[in-house]
């Protein structure tokens, strides 16, 4: 049986001599799980008036999801080697019941290929709002902003200039990022570059305009660096559906997350990336980030018009 | 010399507590994330929308499709005639997974062939379509059994699952942001502080101060590892008072971590700031320098499963260690030895940073 488990090619095995070797293996982190194997196993297998033959799995669940994905890998190396048995006892099998997988888009599972989408949404957010805030909040720090108002140019002009710089350099890393996604991880791009654009450009109107609004309320690199931190850096790891699934989270989460605008970015980019132009994902996620990006551009609007007077 | 380090302390923390806004940012945040986030961030797999498409009208099909609408980890989202109309439904979303029966499904469990379904699953989220595997596969396997209730398993595996029998994510999150929430924090208030001297041109003042390098250097340093504890706490109660999380360790020993873990965090900080000129480069820095610290942390995805390069490199994140020691200390009673194991990291990091931020700030200060 234990040669059935070195076969699997996800599990790597250590044999211990005593649950207490073992327990103490599982804590110090070196093994996820132990099977526990008693002396009269092989024994009661050998005699079917003594089945079922027991063996215990004890699995280190701390991290629940590998303890899930272990539980599955032993199952089936034991399922395995089980039907391996049967068939050496001539134990007829009758008529079992197959499941097979078709995994559309990304057929090996490959994790980078979902995560890479999401890690491009967080340099948008970090060209966008983090260099914005930051910025802007260093002017009002140094009392230079005072002289920029002095200045014949208009507020509104002061922050168009600072839109289209900023603007600029989120294409750039866009194209940066999409390039590397392609050319050192393999990601697929099956979608169009006009919904790639529209996408991004729409994003970073909302990341630029919530960094304007940030760094007039805050005024000190300090404040508003740690702001843009909270408000857009965590929200899009943790609520945009790049790393945990939308769905699976509590009802009043889920409503949370539509005010997260990476959550629309990043559905659009999975699927830009893996599965091509599905205009029925893209249109409505361009419709909320338009939504996002008119918001935060007239807060930003208002909340300067107002500091002046 | 304490006195002096003292008075500089007191003067960074003031600095941080005058101004009603940088306080709310570090009392408030830590708060809201961890409610959000320990909420969010998990990987069970519930409620998948399921389309059937089931092209045989036997009872064996039926039976099946009823197996998976009856379980909670599927809800059945429409139902197709045709692959084109299945296809359209994975591509726009409205469905996670379709579930195929061919039209000789029942036929051939009832003559005691291999029956055979098909699951087309939305991988984009490959995460997700894993987990939905193993659910389809366990419907499936009772389905099965049930079918032919022979007894053709002559063994039993029991399971048991330590540390967590519930499996919930929530225990394994919270440990989680015990260690990335103040790390962060520590890092941008180290990281902004000698660039912010300098920026402003108050570094000068600084030098005509009697205090000696080393001594500004502490004291620039300790601001960010109390606010740092703080914040780590304020996690902390949050685990235990609201998300009812057991603590099995001990309290001293996690405290004591915690304050090694926050100098290395505080020693990386510091080397980013003596090394940028302008607060926006510090910041740039840390936000390089922050991200693939969460990401290698193992906090997400389990660093077994790394490619080689980048467990290599994960060794050099403190984050690591730290959350070793958290998810030890918190669900597992885990021993000193074990503890101490992934202190001395730990130890190291911070003596390096913390000396290579000592030069760097001498040269800038000499």
């Amino acid at each position: 049986m234990l040669q059935a488990l070195d076969a699997s090619p996800y599990l790597s095995v250590e044999r211990v001599l005593s649950t207490r070797d073992g327990e103490a293996a599982m804590i110090a982190g070196r093994v996820r799980g132990m099977l526990v194997v008693r002396d009269d196993f092989s024994q009661h297998l050998s005699r079917p008036a003594l089945w079922p033959a027991q063996a215990q799995l004890v699995v280190n669940a701390t991290d629940p999801n590998t303890a899930r994905i272990l539980e599955g890998y032993v199952a089936g190396a034991l399922q395995v080697w089980l039907s391996g048995q049967q068939h050496e006892r001539r134990l007829t099998a009758t008529g079992d019941v197959d499941l097979e997988y078709r995994d559309w888009f990304n057929p090996e599972l490959r994790s980078a290929d979902f995560i890479v989408p999401g890690i491009i949404a967080m340099v948008m957010t970090m060209a966008g709002t983090l260099l914005t805030a930051s910025g802007v909040s260093r002017e009002w720090e140094h009392g230079t902003m005072e002289s920029m108002l002095a200045s014949p140019a208009r507020m509104s002009e002061l922050i168009l200039a600072r839109i289209v710089c900023n603007f600029a350099l989120g294409i750039g890393s866009m194209i940066m990022s999409v390039l590397i996604a392609i050319t050192v991880f393999g990601v697929p791009f099956r979608g169009g570059f006009l919904a790639l654009t529209a996408a991004v450009s729409l994003f970073l109107m909302f990341a630029l305009g919530l960094g304007l609004f940030i760094s007039t309320l805050a005024r000190n690199q300090f404040v508003a660096s740690q702001l843009a931190f909270i408000t857009t850096m965590m929200p899009a790891m943790m609520l945009s559906g790049m790393l945990f699934d939308i769905a699976a989270m509590p009802h009043w989460l889920r409503i949370v997350t539509y005010l997260v605008p990476a959550r629309y970015l990043v559905s659009i980019l999975q699927t830009l990336f893996l599965a091509g132009d599905v205009w029925p994902v893209i249109v409505p996620n361009l419709a909320g980030l338009a939504v996002a990006a008119a918001v935060t551009l007239t807060a930003t609007l208002l909340v300067t018009r107002r500091r002046l007077d | 010399m304490l006195r002096r380090v003292l008075a500089l302390i007191l003067k960074e923390l003031a600095g941080l507590w005058k101004d009603p806004k940088t306080r709310l940012v570090i009392i408030v945040p830590p708060i809201v994330q961890v409610v959000l986030f320990a909420y969010a961030a998990s990987y069970d797999v519930t409620n998948v929308p399921l389309g059937i498409w089931n092209e045989d009208a036997g009872t064996q099909a039926t039976e099946l499709v009823r197996r998976f609408t009856a379980s909670p980890a599927f809800r059945t989202a429409g139902s197709f005639d045709a692959s084109e109309a299945a296809r359209r439904a994975l591509d726009a979303k409205t469905v996670a997974a379709v579930l195929h029966v061919p039209q000789d499904f029942s036929a051939d469990v009832l003559a005691g062939r291999t029956a055979k379904a098909q699951l087309l699953l939305d991988a984009r989220r490959s995460n997700s379509a894993l987990m939905a595997q193993s659910y389809a596969a366990a419907i499936v396997a009772t389905f099965a059994q049930d079918l032919h209730p022979t007894p053709m398993l002559p063994v039993i595996l029991l399971t048991r699952d330590w540390f967590n029998p519930t499996l919930e994510s929530t225990w394994f999150i919270l440990p989680g942001l015990v260690c990335i929430l103040p790390m962060i924090m520590a890092l941008l208030i180290s990281a902004l502080s000698l660039a912010r001297e300098r920026e402003l041109g108050t570094f000068e003042q600084l030098l005509v101060t009697p205090l000696r390098p080393a001594e500004i250097l502490i004291g620039k340093a300790l601001p960010g590892i109390i606010v740092g504890l703080i914040d780590a706490n304020i996690v902390i109660a949050a685990a235990l008072l609201w998300f009812r999380l057991p603590f099995l360790g001990s309290v001293v020993m996690l405290q004591a971590m915690l304050v090694l873990y926050m100098m290395t965090g505080v020693g990386i900080g510091l080397v980013l700031s003596s090394f940028s000129r302008t607060q926006q480069q510090a910041i740039l820095g840390m936000f390089v320098f922050a991200s693939p610290m969460i990401v290698l942390s193992g906090f997400a995805a389990p660093i077994e499963n790394m490619p080689p390069m980048v467990e290599l490199l994960s060794r050099a994140d403190p984050v690591r260690y730290m959350l070793v020691v958290a998810r030890g200390l918190f669900l597992q009673d885990m021993p000193n030895a074990v503890v101490l194991s992934q202190a001395w990291p730990m130890a190291l990091i911070a003596a390096t940073s913390l000396t290579v931020s000592g030069f760097a700030a001498r040269r800038v200060l000499g």
